[in-house]
């Protein structure tokens, strides 16, 4: 694992691109508007969320029970399944099933998880073509670009230049930019290699312990084309998706929709279990992966992280992404629920300034569906970041700060030195600049003086 | 491991119907109401002169004669893709989220029949409208457990809202779907 760019860094070159905020700043109020909307019907919504909570926290709990309970399912009901430790394993599970089959090309459908593990390039390497049939990773795919959202991947992109893409790749000629006509556009061009795929990728919502059944949902159809029409189908699964009962789908089917797309049912929700005679693809195969799972679960604060369903309500109401976009991330895991498990899948050392991407504000945990404590889990990583960093400066200047603030003489005596201190900085009430590495701070915000009397100074001559 | 949230609906017939009706409408569904002895009527209204697949376990008086009825004989999916569309029941629906749930139950098909053919015509008994989810799964779970049947959810006509959050119907599913909301029971034909 490379180290990411550091969050500062890429958040600033985002923050550039008019075009990016101005897509961003009207999907997400769309999307905030709708999802409150329908939330707001639901009379029982704290109820599904402290349900889904205890699910997701029972099978933490005992994971390695629930996956050989689902493992048995799955083989027991003519399903293969492929242990993956980590990405590379997984790829070669996929590659293997292509290459076996003797296909040069995979239909796929929308699959963070198999983002994760940039399958698409090994296949690629492999000489198997992986082609994504989500309207928006379409988009994407065909212009080289990486997904910003997790719901709406190409939220970056408007009508117009989705239009201009088209018109270069799949739709020469293709003049209008209406959603309606862009759809179509899409359709026209899938049909074909949906009739014709032979081998089909998809991902997981959830999957069932006791009977082995994978579900996912979506919008589109295009995974009910890719789980459905090929003969042979590959279904990468992270270990964290497991529910234990069919029962528990009741509480997921009803949170995420209203939480991701503001619906009160996404259109097709598909459920399998191995294989059917007759019925759709005659070989599953399931890879269940971990690739870094069992590290974050290890984290007795951050494995709350892995009860996220991925329904990205958190990105819509975060003011750090609605501004930077998924892209600063540096990972297909953006936004809050990024900050906090990008660090803890790939290592604080390689992310460490993730956990900063935040203001605290906590919009994040009064809409997760699944009650993770985002902020919670942001200021415990900002602790292991600091640890994991040797910046002997700043300790020692915290140490000074907790020694000031230690007793009231202290932190008196601070406050004289630094009205004196600050004497050549503050201009007409405001410190605009400051010096050396406090620069950092003044950079983008103007710094309050300390006032010419304290508080107490003036109650005691009163 | 507590669950306190409605397991158990409240409304009665007329009351979860309307509200079924209402909810599917509100996809951009087409909804039909009729009583059981004019499915057929309501089918020729939506499907008139047209090349229907349908599956074996359709009762034959859901089938109007001004639509040519088409056998699933294993039909290839470009088969499937020249057809006009699809008329088949549904195993159970739920009122409060407008959904109507697949099992390739005879009357039913299989997956791929459901979702190639551009226009989708379901007829739904109003005595298989519940009202919430989890009386909706509860109803399909052991169909899963015991048989491994699949489950395909539908609300609505096939979107997306991948382009600036517009809601565009039709991709790549079915671009219509009409449902047709049946008085009395109609013959399970199974």
């Amino acid at each position: 694992m490379t180290t990411l760019r550091p969050f500062p860094l890429a958040a600033r070159e985002e923050l550039q691109n008019a075009q990016l905020r101005a897509n961003l700043r009207h999907a997400t109020d769309t999307i905030r508007a709708k999802r409150a909307r329908v939330v707001g019907e639901a009379p029982d919504w704290e109820e599904l969320r402290a349900a889904a909570a205890a699910i997701k926290d029972d099978v933490l709990a005992q994971l390695d029970r629930y996956l050989e309970q689902f493992a048995d399912a799955v083989e027991a009901s003519g399903g293969h399944v492929h242990w993956a430790e980590d990405a590379a394993a997984a790829n070669a599970v996929v590659v293997d099933v292509a290459r076996s089959h003797g296909v040069t090309s995979v239909v796929k459908m929308k699959s963070l998880t198999t983002d994760e593990i940039r399958l698409n390039e090994a296949l690629e390497a492999a000489g198997v073509e992986a082609l994504e049939t989500d309207f928006a990773e379409l988009i994407l795919q065909l212009d080289g670009d990486w997904p910003s959202h997790i719901l709406v991947p190409a939220i970056h992109r408007n009508r117009r230049e989705i239009r201009d893409l088209f018109a270069r790749t799949i739709s020469p000629g293709l003049a209008s930019d209406d959603p309606a006509a862009l759809a179509e556009a899409s359709r026209r061009y899938l049909r074909e290699r949906f009739l014709a795929a032979r081998v089909g990728v998809s991902g997981a919502n959830f999957a069932v312990a006791e009977s082995g059944t994978i579900c996912v949902v979506e919008s589109e159809g295009n995974g009910r084309m890719c789980t459905t029409l090929p003969e042979v189908l590959v279904s990468v699964v992270g270990i964290e998706k497991l529910v234990p009962t069919l029962a528990d789908l009741e509480v997921f089917l009803q949170l995420l929709p209203r939480s991701s797309t503001g619906e009160r049912m996404n259109p097709y929700t598909s459920l399998w279990t191995g294989v059917r005679a007759g019925d759709g693809p005659q070989e599953l195969h399931v890879v269940l992966l971990d690739n870094g799972r069992t590290r974050v679960l290890g984290d007795a604060t951050g494995r709350e992280a892995l009860r996220c369903i991925r329904c990205s309500a958190c990105l819509n109401v975060c003011p750090v992404y609605t501004r930077t976009g998924g892209h600063a991330y540096g990972s297909v895991y953006p936004g809050p629920i990024g900050a906090i498990l990008t660090p803890q899948l790939v290592g604080i050392e390689n992310a460490p300034t993730l956990p900063f991407a935040s203001s605290l504000c906590g919009a994040c945990a009064d809409v997760c569906p699944v009650r993770i404590d985002i902020p919670g889990i942001l200021v415990h990583l900002r602790a292991q970041a600091v640890a994991a960093t040797r910046r002997p400066g700043e300790r020692a200047v915290f140490v000074l700060v907790a020694a000031a603030f230690g007793s009231a003489r202290r932190f008196s005596f601070a406050q004289r030195l630094g009205r004196v201190a600050q004497r050549p900085f503050a201009r007409s009430g405001r410190i605009r600049s400051l010096p050396g590495p406090l620069a950092a701070w003044t950079r983008t915000r103007d710094l309050a003086p300390l006032a010419p009397r304290s508080f107490r100074d003036w109650w005691r001559a009163r | 491991m507590r669950r306190a949230y409605r397991r158990a609906g409240s409304l009665d017939r007329p009351e979860r119907v309307a509200l079924f009706c209402e909810r599917v409408a509100d996809y951009r569904a087409r909804v039909v109401r009729t009583d059981a002895s004019s499915i057929a009527d309501a089918v020729a209204g939506v499907a008139d002169g047209r090349r229907l697949c349908v599956p074996d376990g359709v009762p034959a008086g859901w089938v109007p004669a001004a639509v040519e009825r088409v056998r699933d004989d294993d039909l290839a999916p470009s088969e499937l893709d020249a057809l006009d569309g699809v008329l088949t029941g549904c195993t159970v629906a739920i009122a409060e989220t407008g959904t109507i749930v697949l099992t390739s139950a005879p009357d039913e098909g299989r997956r791929a029949i459901t979702l190639v053919p551009d226009l989708h015509v379901v007829v739904v008994a109003e005595d298989r409208i519940v009202e919430l989810v989890p009386e909706g799964l509860e109803s399909v779970a052991p169909l899963v457990r015991d048989e491994h049947r699949p489950v395909t959810f539908v609300s609505g006509p096939s979107a997306t809202s991948d382009i600036e959050l517009d809601r565009v119907e039709g991709v790549h599913g079915p671009r219509s779907l009409v449902v047709i909301v049946a008085a009395e029971r109609v013959g399970s034909g199974a």
